[in-house]
């Protein structure tokens, strides 16, 4: 399941990711992350199943954690179907199927939003 | 055996026709032969559906009470032409709004349109004595509109150069975005379902000609703008009434950094009336091939990287240089085909009888590029030929001395043979100095990567490198990659002081 982790490093510099790998000993996956001096977003992915281990264990480091269900948001009355977002996308989320119809790998998106941009019906919104 | 029209058109009114899409022809010719192929299947249908800029609509909104002759015309923010008397009008698609600039243009006013909205239209005059209004504001729906008739300039481009980026940086063009280094190549175009593709000839579609347009029954006006059949890029000029337009097949869209446009459903079917009309419906994607152009290139004649077939296009990555590119279309193929499916049912169901042109398109001719009699400023035109350089070994506190000397803010840094190895600006050489560490010589401190331009290069191409890097200078260098001259912003300066516009 995928995690959007959001810090504050004002209080210190903890490395709560470290940490909480360490604590728990579950291997997070970090998918995207932006941190610079005084906060930090982070995209992980973890097993089904310590999901909540995981979660429980960086709020309980101060943490802020959403669990997120969705990924890019296809708006099916404004897509075409043209496959400008195919390409685009770094993590190939985006292909046609054998009608040529628009289909989505939602597990595979880390909703770092480039597609958003590529989209010349603006079809494509972030689930947030 | 050769098949009339009347025939065919006889057998759509019997409802005995045989109709097929362009993209069934293939197998049915490679099944029945050619011949067989010309007597079983009487229409052949072809759709595209993409981004078509040259699009737009003249509209009449009838006169007010008093009338007015309106001079600038507003619909919804976005202007349209003022230059047709009196309540006549011209609203091209790319127009962007005044107020919201590429979320809403002259697209999106067709669009909201045809979706039954209403448009707000504004307009002004300096009143005459036949025509004293000065002002109108009114809320529009459709149905308000005398006519409303789409007419675009340049449609239906019978295949399209794919685009790939050879830059370190993203580039927002027509073609949509691109990422650097060739991370991915956009391509545009039905391939085998496009019109002209299956009438290379043009011995089938021409002035008068009926075809589908945004799901109207629209005509062919004649040879688009542009029409370059020579090289393999006919276009054409057509039209329809808005009126009867559906949404399904006319969608504004904005390619973000680049601006509005507006995607057409478009289709011509095809009577089939000879062998030579059967071997033109049997085109396949692997058959059409196009250049892949390199858009990084800020020129009219962009180099091609390779030729590629739609087919490859269309699998999903092409190779450049050895490495494997993934591939985006703008165009949707699923609606393509939906254009061509509906209008199959439309002939099948006798909607529309077919017609050859009333008059022929010139199937040979190629476009020309402007005729330019007055050649725009180059870089050789104002840049500074004094130039103060100074080598990669020297000492920090000598180029110090050489910016102040030389009464400038860069320094372009060259090796023992003359040749630019980087550049130091007087924000280096004070950071250095503030700053005193390790380095001591200028190539501890110099930018290596240098944009550099050329003595013929157009200023404004130039202009946009300092643009796009945020810099203020660049070294002009020759084809040895010596510095010849610079050209810092100061020098731009010189456009309008008048030394260049005589």
């Amino acid at each position: 399941m995928k995690l959007l982790v959001t810090f504050s490093r004002k209080k210190g510099r903890k490395p709560i990711i470290a940490q909480v790998v360490r604590d728990t000993g579950v291997l997070i996956n970090v998918e995207r992350a932006i941190i610079d001096s005084s906060e930090g977003e982070a995209l992980i992915d973890v097993p089904d199943d310590q999901c909540q281990l995981v979660r429980d264990t960086m709020i309980g480091l101060g943490a802020t954690v959403h669990l997120l269900e969705h990924g890019i948001t296809v708006k099916e009355s404004e897509c075409v179907d043209c496959g400008a977002c195919i390409s685009i996308c770094p993590r190939e989320v985006f292909s046609l199927d054998s009608d040529f119809k628009l289909k989505m790998a939602e597990e595979k998106c880390v909703l770092c939003g480039k597609c958003i941009e590529a989209c010349p019906q603006q079809a494509l919104m972030l689930p947030l | 055996m050769h098949k009339s029209i009347d025939q065919i058109n006889e057998r759509i009114r019997d409802g005995t026709a045989r109709v097929v899409t362009a993209e069934e022809m293939p197998a049915i010719v490679a099944e029945l032969g050619e011949s067989g192929a010309l007597r079983e299947v009487d229409v052949v249908t072809t759709g595209t559906f993409g981004a078509m800029c040259s699009s737009g609509a003249f509209l009449n909104f009838g006169h007010a009470e008093p009338p007015i002759r309106m001079e600038r015309i507003w619909l919804n923010n976005v202007e349209a032409y003022g230059g047709l008397a009196a309540v006549d009008t011209y609203i091209g698609v790319t127009q962007q709004s005044d107020t919201l600039e590429e979320q809403y243009g002259g697209a999106h006013v067709l669009e909201d349109l045809v979706a039954g909205k209403s448009v707000e239209l504004r307009a002004s005059s300096r009143g005459t004595d036949c025509y004293p209004r000065r002002t109108i504001t009114t809320d529009l729906l459709l149905e308000h509109f005398n006519q409303a008739v789409m007419c675009n300039p340049r449609n239906a481009y019978q295949r399209y150069n794919a685009a790939s980026n050879s830059t370190d940086r993203v580039l927002h063009t027509y073609m949509g975005v691109l990422l650097p280094n060739c991370g991915n190549v956009s391509y545009s175009g039905a391939g085998v379902l496009n019109p002209l593709s299956n009438d290379p000839n043009l011995r089938l579609i021409g002035s008068g000609v009926p075809i589908f347009l945004c799901g109207a029954q629209g005509m062919v006006i004649g040879e688009g703008t542009q029409h370059s059949p020579a090289g393999g890029f006919g276009t054409l000029m057509v039209t329809g009434d808005l009126k009867e337009m559906s949404q399904d097949y006319l969608r504004a869209a904005t390619m973000t950094g680049y601006g509005v446009t507006l995607y057409v459903g478009l289709g011509i079917p095809l009577p089939v009336l000879d062998l030579d009309v059967v071997r033109a419906t049997a085109v396949r994607d692997e058959d059409i091939s196009v250049d892949l152009l390199d858009y990084g290139v800020p020129s009219r004649n962009r180099p091609a990287f390779r030729r590629v077939t739609y087919a490859e296009l269309r699998s999903g990555a092409v190779e450049i240089n050895g490495e494997e590119v993934r591939t985006s279309s703008l165009s949707s193929f699923r609606m393509a085909r939906q254009v061509a499916e509906e209008l199959k049912h439309w002939v099948e169901g006798g909607k529309m009888h077919l017609t050859l042109p009333t008059r022929l398109i010139d199937s040979k001719k190629p476009v020309k590029p402007m005729h330019q009699s007055v050649q725009g400023p180059r870089v050789l035109d104002i840049m500074d030929r004094q130039v103060v350089s100074i080598g990669e070994g020297e000492e920090i506190t000598t180029a110090a001395k050489k910016l102040l000397k030389g009464d400038t803010n860069h320094l372009p840094v060259i090796n023992n043979d003359n040749i630019l190895v980087g550049i130091v600006t007087t924000f280096d050489v004070s950071k250095a100095v503030a700053n005193p560490g390790k380095a001591h010589l200028v190539r501890d401190i110099m930018k290596k990567k240098v944009i550099t331009t050329t003595p013929d290069e157009a200023v404004d191409i130039a202009v946009q490198k300092l643009e796009k890097n945020n810099i203020s200078a660049l070294p002009v260098v020759d084809s040895g990659h010596h510095v010849i001259a610079m050209l810092t912003a100061i020098d731009l300066g010189k456009l309008f002081g008048g030394r260049w516009l005589k």
